[in-house]
């Protein structure tokens, strides 16, 4: 399960960008798969999802970044320099 | 019966005397029908040498990815494209890591960096965490920092690591393929220093990084001759970036047949199941493994994957009704 610390990534619901908008306007969707970092338009992602299991994400899933990821024996982090941290 | 199984059950059941290279062949050769029976050999072994606990470690990274070796599994070496970004743990994320291990009932806990062999900044950084832990948790520390000069090793031994884990990976005729920024020898050097300083000397490796099946054999004799305490067995799991990304994983009857020859070929040691048993085995294979040869578990995540949650497996050891090894049977 993912604690998200701000939200991104894919089935995480939508981010909004540091200092872009107010809360109330709609935010973007994520466009990048964050295990293959491939768009998530350009095709299914389904091997990756069921990766995803046993992997902790690699990609920020709003900007493509490769991000700093820190495996614990009971969880992970995952860290956006623009958009932030991720927990799972 | 095989004749390799009537030998074995004399041989190592009775005698505790492991099988040679060409007995471990014998038992990875054996048909699909005779596998139950090499598990069940392996497990009266394991019963008869080891005892009914299990060990339980957590493992942790400190400083991951950046590494400058290029072993060709790996998704912490620098050389590849591999998505892993260097990051280092901090000294109360370490404890609290540790802290978490402990609470679930394990006994070792081990400390890994993506290094060739370990800087000062390393060094310091090691001294700093294992007196933080041994400060506030009640675990055994063991460390798998790369290659070691004798003074790193006299280092570790003052600070209290009681382990050290130094994979060979893979037997000496394939390392080459696998490996070309440093030797099978260089590793070796290193394990004969750690083993003579009086830490506990832990030592494994992959299956299914395209060795043969008789290289498969040559790897569990180099062990054997090795005489590790503890001999972590992992499954490659292909790590997108790595050379190995498009290799296959392992057969679950493979790494079943191999488990079984493992133990048959090193009755006392501590056989830990490590990486890619998930992918390879699943929960049902998991079972298999541990009523076939297998005495010691990495609970909980890897170093960059993750595994089950620590209670599935403390589940399955406890239906299995197999105790958890106490620490004070460690020290
Ligand atoms: S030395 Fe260790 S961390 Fe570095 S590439 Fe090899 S296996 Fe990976």
């Amino acid at each position: 399960m993912t604690e998200l610390v701000e939200p991104v990534g894919p089935g995480a619901g939508p981010l909004r960008p540091r200092g872009a908008g107010d809360p109330g306007e709609p935010a973007a969707a994520p466009r990048w798969c964050d295990r293959c970092g491939e768009s998530v338009a350009a095709g299914p992602h389904e091997a990756c999802a069921a990766a995803r299991a046993l992997e902790p994400p690699r990609w920020c899933a709003h900007c493509r970044r490769r991000m700093k990821v820190q495996v614990v024996p009971t969880g992970w982090s995952a860290v956006c320099v623009e958009h932030g941290e991720i927990r799972g | 019966m095989p004749e390799i199984l009537d030998q074995a059950r004399t041989q190592v059941l009775e005698n505790g005397v492991g099988l040679d290279e060409a007995g471990v062949l014998a038992v990875l050769n054996l048909p699909d029908e005779h596998l139950p029976a090499a598990l069940q050999l392996a497990h009266e072994v394991r019963m008869r040498w080891c005892g009914p606990e299990v060990e339980v470690e957590g493992i942790v990274s400190l400083k991951t990815g950046g590494c400058p070796e290029d072993c060709h599994f790996c998704s912490q070496s620098g050389l590849f494209t591999s998505p892993v970004r260097s990051v280092w743990l901090d000294i109360p994320a370490l404890v609290e890591a540790a802290k978490q291990t402990a609470a679930t009932g394990a006994t070792e806990f081990c400390i890994v960096a993506a290094v060739r062999g370990p800087d000062a900044r390393l060094m310091k950084q090691m001294r700093e965490g294992v007196a933080a832990i041994r400060a506030e948790v009640d675990i055994q520390v063991a460390a798998s920092l790369g290659m070691l000069t004798q003074e790193q090793v006299d280092e570790l031994v003052e600070m209290g690591v009681h382990r050290y884990n130094h994979n060979l990976e893979t037997c000496r005729s394939y390392f080459p393929n696998v490996v070309t920024t440093h030797s099978f020898e260089e590793r070796w050097e290193t394990l004969k220093m750690v083993r003579e300083s009086g830490m506990e000397v832990c030592c494994g490796g992959i299956l299914g990084l395209g060795e043969t099946v008789e290289q498969r054999a040559e790897f569990a004799a180099q062990l054997a001759e090795l005489d590790p305490h503890e001999v972590p067995l992992n499954f490659l799991n292909p790590r997108p970036g790595t050379p190995l990304a498009d290799r296959p994983v392992v057969e679950g009857k493979d790494a079943l047949r191999a488990i079984a020859a493992f133990r048959l070929a090193m009755p006392r040691t501590i056989l830990r199941y490590a990486g890619g048993r998930e992918l390879t085995l699943g929960d049902l294979g998991t079972r298999d493994g541990l009523l076939g040869g297998i005495n010691a578990v990495i609970v909980g995540n890897y170093l960059t994957t993750l595994g089950r949650p620590a209670t599935a497996d403390l589940q399955l050891l406890d239906d299995l009704k197999m105790p958890v090894k106490a620490l004070s049977a460690t020290l």
